[in-house]
């Protein structure tokens, strides 16, 4: 198979995005025919996914170990598939590195936050704002998601950091970076229910007020009510899309994808 | 001063003027300044080269800078500096040595730091090593630190290694007396050829002591680097030793702890963590639009913040 080159960054993406939005055409993510067969033992994970998203808020659900993780590095060029096309915008873009696909507007928040050794709360916003920004500023985005600044702003990005606060810095990280297209791994993994009913909140704000398209893979009844469209992955592949009226009574209902031992238990 | 050596003076002491408080400035082997106030004495050695500095009990908040510079190529310079810190006492010192050698001979500078801190002293020591220019001679600095921490005294000790230092062995080694405490961070970066070598060695005498003796460490291209760290718990205690080292390209590392508990009641730890950078740190800042090579640079330059 002859490689394509991934084209150069445009140079002037954060103005294209404001023009588009203004004009109201959506960005438009579109996956074509992809497939991922781990290596070392042929497994497939995901088998001829066909995607296209050009809704503001997207949720993809289904049964872990479906596949929606993988599919999310996937479109941010983490895992490399193993055939098919991603397309941002119309544009080709399976060629494209990490950095590039970040440089041309995907943004994506891990189910894990990672952590560093020295580097602070407000060297990992600033390099998302991808400049310099005031105190004020990333004040302005850690409050979003209900840190107050000057208890972060000098942390240092480690386990000193309960799981839950790892989670909203990596949500300001993405509000920071303000991408055309964010993906969220699930933000809600890990975190207590109270956060849980306040970050909630956080993703009903950016709702409102999104510029781009957000594509959010979660397991909670609440994101999928928010969700314009709602995307069912199981066993690697897409067994339902649709809006949530369409979706949800179904998935609420749906007691089959479980074993009958597994569902004695828990019933 | 030449220029060289003003910008050497700020590298290894953060000096821009002529500090506050008292100093000692030495450059190419010869006294180039020195200031000493009320409480704070500085007088030169006469069997051997160095200085004394002898800081009256009682002293709070004062500081004491003591840096070296050498801009001569070829020259082996050694000193033997004595701090006598009195009963009482709250200082900060700040040493330091920057070689500029763009000769062809080595230069080498060999201090012999003697700390001895009385009942209840409290210093803040900190140490920068900072050499540069591109001739073929050889930047050598091996600074030995010998500290003596009396009853309820504190020391805390930031030694720092960044640039441009061939080859350097650093030995540091401290006596701590009943409720006694000592700190010692340490952050090192070898590139090229460099060899680095430390070697901590730390006696806990008294009830109450405690040590930590942590190294955060970065060893790139062909670089080698030997963390030796010796703990010996003679007393109820308490001792900590650290190593966390990065190592890139065909840099070798190697951390060499050693704990002795000579009593029942001694508590003495060790951590070390060798490996290249984490995969997913760079993948995260990847996410964010950085190359590869910037992702690199801003999770080192964090680890040795």
């Amino acid at each position: 198979m002859i490689k394509t080159v991934c084209a150069e960054d445009a140079g002037t993406l954060r103005t294209d995005r404001n023009i588009k939005v203004w004009k109201g055409i959506r960005t438009m993510l579109e996956l074509k025919h992809i497939n991922y067969q781990v290596e070392e033992n042929h497994l497939e994970i995901l088998k001829d996914i066909n995607l296209t998203i050009d809704e503001r808020f997207v949720a993809v659900t289904g049964p872990n170990g479906g596949g929606k993780s993988t599919l999310a590095k996937i479109i941010a060029g983490i895992v490399e598939p193993t055939s098919g096309e991603i397309l941002l915008n119309g544009e080709d873009i399976t060629p494209c590195s990490i950095t590039e696909r970040a440089r041309k507007g995907i943004s994506y928040a891990f189910q894990q936050p990672v952590k560093f050794k020295g580097i602070t709360v407000q060297d990992l916003i600033t390099l998302a704002a991808g400049k310099q920004i005031t105190v004020a500023e990333a004040c302005s985005y850690l409050s979003e998601v209900g840190l107050c600044a000057k208890d972060y702003i000098h942390r240092e990005v480690n386990a000193s950091l309960s799981g839950g606060e790892l989670k909203r810095i990596e949500i300001a990280m993405t509000i920071a970076r303000g991408a055309e297209f964010t993906i969220f791994d699930e933000p809600e993994a890990g975190i207590d229910l109270w956060s849980f009913n306040n970050l909630i909140q956080v993703f009903e704000d950016m709702h409102e007020k999104i510029n781009g398209s957000i594509l959010i893979i979660s397991h909670q009844e609440r994101i999928l009510n928010i969700a314009d469209k709602i995307i069912v992955i199981a066993d690697g592949k897409v067994v339902k899309t649709g809006t949530k009226t369409e979706v949800l009574p179904e998935l609420l209902n749906a007691t089959d994808a479980a074993c009958k031992t597994l569902m004695d238990k828990i019933v | 001063m030449d220029k060289i050596q003003q910008s050497l003076l700020e590298q290894v002491a953060d000096l821009h003027t002529i500090p506050e408080g008292a100093y000692n400035i030495r450059a190419n082997g010869k006294l180039a300044g020195r200031n000493t106030t009320a409480n704070i004495d500085i007088v030169t050695k006469e069997d051997k080269p160095g200085i004394d500095i002898i800081i009256k009990p009682g002293t709070r908040n004062e500081s004491v800078h003591i840096p070296v510079v050498l801009s001569e190529s070829g020259l082996k310079d050694m000193v033997y500096n004595d701090f006598y810190v009195g009963e009482n006492a709250d200082v900060t010192i700040v040493a330091g040595c920057g070689i500029h050698n763009c000769g062809v001979d080595t230069s080498e500078h060999d201090g012999i730091h003697t700390f001895y801190l009385e009942k209840n002293a409290k210093v803040r020591y900190i140490e920068k090593h900072y050499g540069e220019g591109d001739g073929a001679g050889k930047r050598i600095l091996n600074p030995t630190t010998i500290i003596h921490v009396g009853e309820g005294a504190y020391l805390e000790m930031i030694t720092v290694q960044i640039k441009g230092v061939d080859s350097t062995v650093r030995t540091t080694s401290g006596d701590l007396a009943e409720g006694a405490t000592l700190v010692v961070k340490e952050k090192i970066m070898t590139h090229g050829v460099q060899h680095a070598e430390t070697n901590f060695s730390v006696d806990l005498n008294g009830a109450g002591s405690s040590a930590s003796v942590s190294s955060r460490s970065v060893a790139k291209d062909d670089s080698t680097q030997c963390f030796k760290s010796v703990i010996n718990g003679n007393a109820p205690c308490s001792g900590h030793t650290e190593c966390d080292a990065i190592i890139m390209d065909h840099a070798k590392v190697t951390a060499k702890p050693e704990l002795t508990a000579n009593h029942i009641d001694a508590g003495l730890i060790h951590e070390a963590a060798i490996g290249k950078i984490a995969g997913e740190q760079l993948i995260k800042l990847m996410t964010l639009g950085l190359t590869e090579k910037e992702a690199e640079e801003q999770i080192i330059n964090g680890f040795l913040k």
